[in-house]
């Protein structure tokens, strides 16, 4: 029997959620270490890694989508709206992937050694400039707070549209499977 | 579970009140605000006075001023460079690569205490050694030291309070003595401390001085076992014993001018001896030394072979970070080492984005 596809395929959802964890974990350590003494280097020591991995699993979730069909919008959602949608999926995806690699610039341009856990570590992706590592600093803080209001955004719309407009957004990225009757 | 009521797209759910809409927009609300105030919470925003690395940083601006491009403390400087020859001993202790047989380069930078780049020197003052070692792996050790056998302060309150206890008075331009005292009343470890510290003698100059790693430290060796440790490099170069006569004569850059001619006349040496903690040893005040005879073991000899002023040298460019450290070296239980990445970063990323001034210590001065 084929039905309609009417949910984002199982690899999407699973790393569509993954993300999210670690994203939201992410914005949480990144606002929280910058205020922090005491915890300061163990949230540092975790944010690091954290992001390399996000920018891995973003060129993966990327890719992973280009090659899978996805669900058609709501037919409660105007044209104009779905612009929105499309547009504002395509700023989480450039913010996820630029994001990652302002912190492993920003890192290069002030000389830090990037460790992600024991010996393992990163090369310099920019050379030694402070006046750079000034920018990207200020840059990486800004593009953290765009990312933050940007999650707000996705997060209330689909809010939105499952409890008010009730058209069964959320169905469609659920983390379990839901049937089409 | 939005599930059952979107089982086909063409099935309209029924209409809700204005009513029921209302309520829930204003859980959508709710919802929405709770998840900006945690995000805000965990940034500090309802806890305007908790010390956090900016309100550090913000309190050497007050006490020193903001000098454009220099560091918010340990400001006046100059830049070296050399290498470090492990001699093996360390690697029954540490697995780090630094520790082995042979050398490795090192860039490093003295200074003096505090935030003002142009004070004059004077034998009192805390002398720093900074240092950044290029593992061949590719891996790096930076530690900050200074010239004390202990620290003044065992926990960054402690630190901050003192610290805000020699701000100038705006009327007298010096340090109320009555605030100082106030602080040592509540402080008995600084009180115990600076009589340790009194008891030491001052060396002559930069290049006779011992400088001590502070805060304790784990050494991890390759089957995983660690041990408590604390460094400190010894001098090779003779001690003398500090006189005023440079301040006297008022030259304001006496120990740095002596540190130039000294390591321009021959490479100066260091002897990098780590002490082994017993496991009842405390890790976590700095202001206390270890008992005395606990096994010391010299693991190789940092030589200084050039020196140069900040202003061409990329040592002045690097934060020499206490927590940068190789596999095989760990952070203590010491609260004071998280408090100093954390300050070191602050002021870094400060002193980063600004213009450049000249140091005091200039390119031609390096060169006589």
């Amino acid at each position: 029997m084929t039905t309609e596809q009417r949910q984002f395929t199982a690899s999407m959802r699973f790393l569509h959620w993954l993300m999210a964890a670690m994203v939201l974990t992410m914005l949480g350590i990144g606002v929280a270490m910058v205020a922090s003494i005491a915890g300061y280097h163990r949230l540092v020591s975790i944010h690091r890694p954290l992001g390399i991995l996000i920018l891995i699993l973003v060129v993966i979730r990327f890719v992973n989508r280009r090659f899978s069909t996805l669900p058609p919008f709501p037919a409660s959602m105007s044209s104009q709206e779905r612009l929105v949608a499309s547009a504002s999926e395509l700023l989480l995806y450039t913010l996820l992937f630029v994001q990652p690699l302002v912190g492993w610039g920003m890192l290069s341009a002030a000389r830090y050694p990037i460790v992600l856990f024991g010996s393992l570590h990163l090369p310099p992706i920019l050379p030694h400039s402070v006046m750079l590592y000034a920018v990207l600093r200020r840059t990486h803080t800004v593009l953290a707070y765009l990312l933050f209001l940007t999650f707000i955004a996705h997060f209330g719309a689909v809010l939105f549209h499952t409890l008010v407009v009730r058209d069964g957004m959320f169905s469609r990225m659920a983390p379990w499977r839901v049937r089409a009757s | 579970m939005p599930s059952d009521s979107t089982s086909s797209p063409k099935e309209q759910p029924a209409p809700l009140t204005s009513g029921s809409t209302l309520a829930r927009l204003g859980g959508i609300g709710i919802v929405l605000l709770s998840v900006a105030g945690a995000f805000l919470y965990l940034g500090g925003w309802f806890t305007p006075n908790a010390l956090t690395p900016p309100r550090f940083a913000d309190a050497f601006e007050r006490v020193d001023g903001i000098y454009s491009g220099f560091r918010r403390n340990h400001a006046k400087g100059v830049c070296v460079s050399g290498f470090f020859e492990g001699n093996g001993q360390g690697t029954r202790l540490s697995k780090a690569a630094v520790f082995r047989t042979g050398r490795v380069r090192v860039v490093g930078r003295f200074s003096l205490s505090g935030g003002d780049p142009y004070v004059a020197d004077a034998p009192d003052t805390v002398r720093g050694l900074g240092l950044l070692f290029w593992l061949p792996d590719g891996e790096e050790w930076r530690t900050a030291m200074i010239n004390l056998p202990v620290f003044p302060v065992n926990t960054p309150q402690g630190f901050f309070d003192r610290l805000v206890a020699t701000q100038p008075d705006p009327k007298t331009h010096k340090p109320d003595p009555e605030k100082m005292a106030a602080f040592l009343a509540s402080h008995p470890e600084t009180v115990q401390a600076i009589k340790i510290i009194k008891s030491h003698a001052v060396s002559s100059g930069f290049d006779n001085s011992m400088y001590d790693g502070l805060n304790a430290f784990r050494f991890v060796d390759a089957g995983g076992t660690s041990i408590p440790v604390r460094w400190s490099m010894v001098p090779v170069q003779p001690f003398e014993a500090a006189t005023t006569t440079g301040t006297a004569q008022g030259d304001k850059n006496y120990l740095f001018y002596a540190l130039i001619a000294s390591i321009l006349q021959h490479p100066l040496q260091w002897h990098l001896i780590i002490a082994l903690g017993q496991p009842d040893d405390r890790t976590d005040d700095a202001s206390v030394a270890w008992p005395d005879g606990r096994e010391q073991v010299d693991v190789g000899t940092l030589t200084l072979d050039s020196v140069e002023s900040e202003e061409t040298s990329r040592a002045r460019d690097i934060n020499f970070d206490p927590l940068v450290l190789p596999a095989g070296i760990t952070p203590s239980d010491d609260p004071l080492l998280s408090a100093r990445s954390a300050v070191y970063s602050q002021s870094f990323t400060r002193r980063a984005g600004e213009k450049k001034e000249p140091s005091a210590i200039t390119p031609s001065d390096v060169r006589k």
